[in-house]
């Protein structure tokens, strides 16, 4: 039996990926909440119901970066040069976001400055991400192995709701992660933005999917031609069953769990969707997952340590959630 | 000026200056994660109250200098894609897969554990805790074994094909980690690192000793750097001799440039100690050397035979000033801290240790000098590779990406702005970190604030005196 694999990297890229999504999703989210809560024992519990995971959850990205660079190669030496400016701001976006975490506590002075770069920082990056999914999903001019494009071919207006959907989708986990860590108040006040971001994420991916399949010829068959359509009508219908749990959670306050579930459910569908546009393409609108894709001798030997090591990784990541389980307690003082 | 004009220029340069930047925090925390490992495991031994007191004064500046490590790794590892295009494309195969193994074995691990050893010490107990910390500090050493594999593969590559495509193919994995000059940069970078974070250890110490002699937790980081100064300087010193004698086998143009001949074959040939390069004259100007002692160190033979810059084409020629003199810095730096090592062995043998300011004074001008030694390091490692990326194989005019000079200029302006902005002030926090008295009662607030803060009590991670 031989391994398909390209295929089977494909899949786990797409994994590591959706993985920082939802995980670093909320770390980023609860950055641009930041300023809606004033008081300073309110950012404490903020900062502190994200403090000891974010470093492993933003480790996922690095995955999903070099697991790009060992698997496809071809790919990752288009897309970057593609999304030049919008992976430069999401990186500086990062430095302000993680440096934020220890340097607030250094100073008296300067506390508000570096609340700043952690809500700055954390938009910047969210914002980006979503510009460079909508820059990929409209498609990169490539000639001769290598990116072909002008210097601002990633401005678009779709890229921009992209952003802008991204950003939202990043608030909602953020609210609903403080939802689970939170109590009294600050809960509260998370359960009332999360209704609101809710109805603007569900708006969004809407705008999003029906402007998609506009984008390409292959898209739109994709999605609309009979037998797809038997197995990609039931998407919209999953969105909207996944957004009335949402919307239920974020009423019923006896179940601080079904917010985020819902939630991530809505991150998976889209995620899904986009899926379905895109196979095998790998960077639209011309290069599949096997153009890109390294030499076998180079996706087996990684793929051996993938199967040793990522279950390692799950294990212990999931351990030291299970360690800092449990609300965040708002009483404490720092003195 | 021209220079300035040209995108592959810039974008050396920006790639040498994130890189920069990004190899002072690892340089550090390598060496101080196994420090704090050391030190849990002697106060879990001993129980000495002073062990946990150097500890906590360490594990804050470790968290800070951590967090700034992780930051600016994460732009270097896009940076292969953003303004390397086409080296990435054709190396990708090969470094690819060492680094996916960095990211697996080393990164999870540590950032899994270090919320467990920052701030779990109430949550898991002494045992689990310093577990976690060992985890840490293992964690930094397999980043270290991956990231040089891939550095030294493109210095030395060995174990590839070349695909009709232009890539580079993997043959046989075990050649391409193992490559000729692997073992010895490895060996030499984790010296650097332990001797880095040595001397920043003995300059904190001296400073509170010069201030009271008799603070204990002083005094432990001051012996404890002193005796890492004593024995690891002069091994670092025989494992640089190695390292050249390797280099000299493998990129003998290299060892011209760091050495300053030119003369396509000299018998004999002086070890220079200044002098002025001159790549156009083709000679070094106002030398001054020792006799033979180059060809002694080189070859083992007072007499013995040493190829200058003449004996290769002049499009390899590597920018010789550079490399000349970040290679004396180096060595200069690793015999002065030899010599301090020595004269603490001394002086602590006499029973001076504690009390002679002059050591002290001393040992905290060397406080630097392990950074600065790291950079002038990896500056001769990586100009003396010019003008290729991958030795022999690939120029590096031929790796960059498409990306024309406005994109290029833009973003290094920006990261030259950020990182002086951001790790400017992370420098301030740690020295003001280090100027804290160690062992003393935390005073408000800022001593207090939380590493990273607690998961679910905010409150410091480890009270006074309490046990984990
Ligand atoms: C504390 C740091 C430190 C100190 C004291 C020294 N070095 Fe070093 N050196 C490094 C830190 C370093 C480094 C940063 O780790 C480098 C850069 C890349 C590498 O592999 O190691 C390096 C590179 C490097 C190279 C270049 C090898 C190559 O590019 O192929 C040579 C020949 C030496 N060293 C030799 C020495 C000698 C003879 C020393 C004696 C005093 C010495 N080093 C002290
Ligand atoms: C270990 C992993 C490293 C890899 C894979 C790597 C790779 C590279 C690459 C691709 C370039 C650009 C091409 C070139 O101009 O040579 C470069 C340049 C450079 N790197 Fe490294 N590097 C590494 C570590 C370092 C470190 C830690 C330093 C620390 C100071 C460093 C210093 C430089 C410098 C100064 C240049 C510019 C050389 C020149 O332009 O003349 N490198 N390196
Ligand atoms: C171009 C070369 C390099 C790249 C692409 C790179 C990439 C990275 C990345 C992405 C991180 C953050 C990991 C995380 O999320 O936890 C990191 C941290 C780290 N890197 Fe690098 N790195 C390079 C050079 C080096 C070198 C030369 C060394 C040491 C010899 C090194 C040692 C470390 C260590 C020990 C860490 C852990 C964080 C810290 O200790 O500050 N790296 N690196």
């Amino acid at each position: 039996m031989t391994l398909d694999l390209p295929l089977i990297w494909a899949g786990l890229i797409a994994f590591a990926v959706l993985a920082y999504v939802v995980l670093d999703g909320f770390d980023l989210g609860i950055g641009m909440l930041f300023p809606l809560f004033k008081k300073e024992r309110e950012r404490d519990v903020l900062m502190n119901s994200v403090a000891p995971v974010w470093d492993g959850n933003e480790t996922w990205l690095v995955l999903g970066g070099g697991g790009l660079l060992a698997a496809f190669p071809l790919a990752y030496a288009i897309i970057l040069p593609a999304l030049y400016m919008p992976i430069t701001i999401m990186l500086l976006g990062l430095i302000f976001r993680g440096v934020a975490f220890e340097f607030r506590w250094r100073t008296v002075r300067w506390k508000p400055v570096w609340d700043w770069s952690f809500t700055l920082g954390s938009l910047a990056a969210s914002f980006m991400q979503g510009i460079a999914l909508g820059g990929l999903i409209q498609g990169i001019r490539v000639a001769d192995r290598a990116y072909a494009g002008g210097w601002w071919d990633w401005l678009t207006p779709f890229s921009i709701l992209t952003g802008i959907a991204v950003v939202v989708g990043y608030c909602l986990l953020g609210a609903c992660w403080l939802v689970i860590k939170t109590e009294g108040d600050i809960q509260n006040r998370c359960y009332d933005l999360g209704r609101k971001l809710s109805i603007a994420l569900v708006v969004l991916i809407g705008l999003v999917s029906l402007w998609t399949p506009f984008l390409g010829e292959q898209f739109l068959s994709r999605w609309f031609t009979w037998p797809n359509i038997a197995l990609t009508a039931p998407m919209p219908i999953l969105v909207l069953v996944a957004a009335g749990a949402l919307w239920r959670g974020l009423h019923d306050y006896s179940r601080p769990m079904q917010p985020f579930l819902s939630a991530l459910a809505l991150f998976v569908l889209s995620y899904i969707g986009l899926g379905i546009s895109f196979w095998p393409l790998m960077v639209p609108p011309s290069i599949t997952f096997y153009d890109a894709a390294a030499p076998d001798v180079s996706l087996g030997f990684l793929l051996v340590g993938a199967v040793i090591l990522l279950p390692i990784i799950l294990a212990y990541t999931a351990y030291a959630y299970y360690v800092f389980r449990g609300k965040v307690d708002p009483h404490a003082h720092y003195h | 000026m021209q220079a300035l004009l040209d995108p592959v220029f810039l974008a050396r340069l920006q790639f040498a200056f994130t890189v920069s930047f990004h190899i002072i925090f690892p340089a550090f925390t390598i060496g101080l994660a196994s420090y704090l490992a050391v030190l849990e495991v002697l106060w879990l031994a001993t129980g000495r109250d002073v062990y946990m007191q150097v500890f906590k004064f360490w594990v804050k500046i470790f968290a800070v200098t951590f967090g700034m490590g992780v930051v600016s790794g994460i732009v270097m590892s896009y940076q292969f894609g953003t303004n390397w295009a086409v080296f990435s494309d054709k190396a990708g195969p090969v470094i690819g897969p060492l680094m996916g193994y960095e990211v697996m074995s080393a990164f999870f691990l540590e950032a899994g554990f270090l919320g467990v050893m920052l701030f779990g010490m109430k949550r898991v107990g002494r045992g689990l805790h310093f577990f976690a910390t060992a985890m840490v500090a293992f964690g930094t050493f397999i980043s270290a074994f991956w990231i040089l594999a891939v550095n030294s593969w493109m210095q030395t590559p060995a174990g590839y094909a070349i695909a009709p495509n232009g890539q580079f193919v993997p043959e046989d994995w075990w050649t391409v980690i193992f490559n000729p000059s692997f073992p010895y940069r490895l060996v030499h970078m984790v010296l650097a690192a332990y001797l880095t974070t040595a001397f920043v250890v003995g300059a904190v110490g001296a400073w509170h000793l010069l201030k009271d002699k008799t603070n204990t937790p002083a005094r432990v980081m001051f012996s404890m750097a002193m005796w890492m100064a004593a024995i690891v300087a002069p091994i670092q010193i025989v494992a640089g001799d190695f390292h050249g004698l390797n280099t000299l086998q493998h990129q003998p143009a290299k060892i011209a440039a760091m050495e300053g001949h030119y003369e396509e074959s000299i018998r004999g040939a002086p070890l220079y100690l200044f002098g002025l390069p001159d790549n156009e004259a083709g000679e070094t100007k106002y030398a001054i050397g020792i006799p033979k002692l180059g060809s002694l160190i080189l070859t083992h033979d007072w007499e013995g035979e040493l190829k200058g810059l003449k004996a290769f084409p002049r499009e390899d020629w590597p920018p010789t000033p550079v490399v000349f003199w970040s290679f004396r810095i180096m060595v200069g730096l690793g015999v002065l801290m030899a010599a301090l090592g020595l004269i603490s062995l001394v002086m602590r043998f006499g029973g001076h240790i504690y009390r002679n300011a002059w050591l002290h004074r001393a040992a905290l001008l060397m406080g630097p000098s392990g950074f600065v030694a790291v950079l002038a390091g990896w500056v001769t490692t990586e100009v003396g590779r010019q003008p290729y990326t991958i030795y022999g194989l690939l120029r590096t005019v031929d790796s960059v990406s498409p990306i024309g000079l406005p994109g290029v200029s833009a973003s290094l302006i920006a990261f030259i702005i950020v990182y002086f902005i951001v790790f400017g002030a992370g420098v301030f926090y740690l020295l003001r970190l280090m100027g804290k008295v160690p062992g003393a009662a935390p005073d408000e607030p800022i001593a207090n604030a939380p590493l990273r803060s607690a998961g679910i009590v905010p409150g410091p991670a480890m009270q006074h005196g309490d046990r984990p």
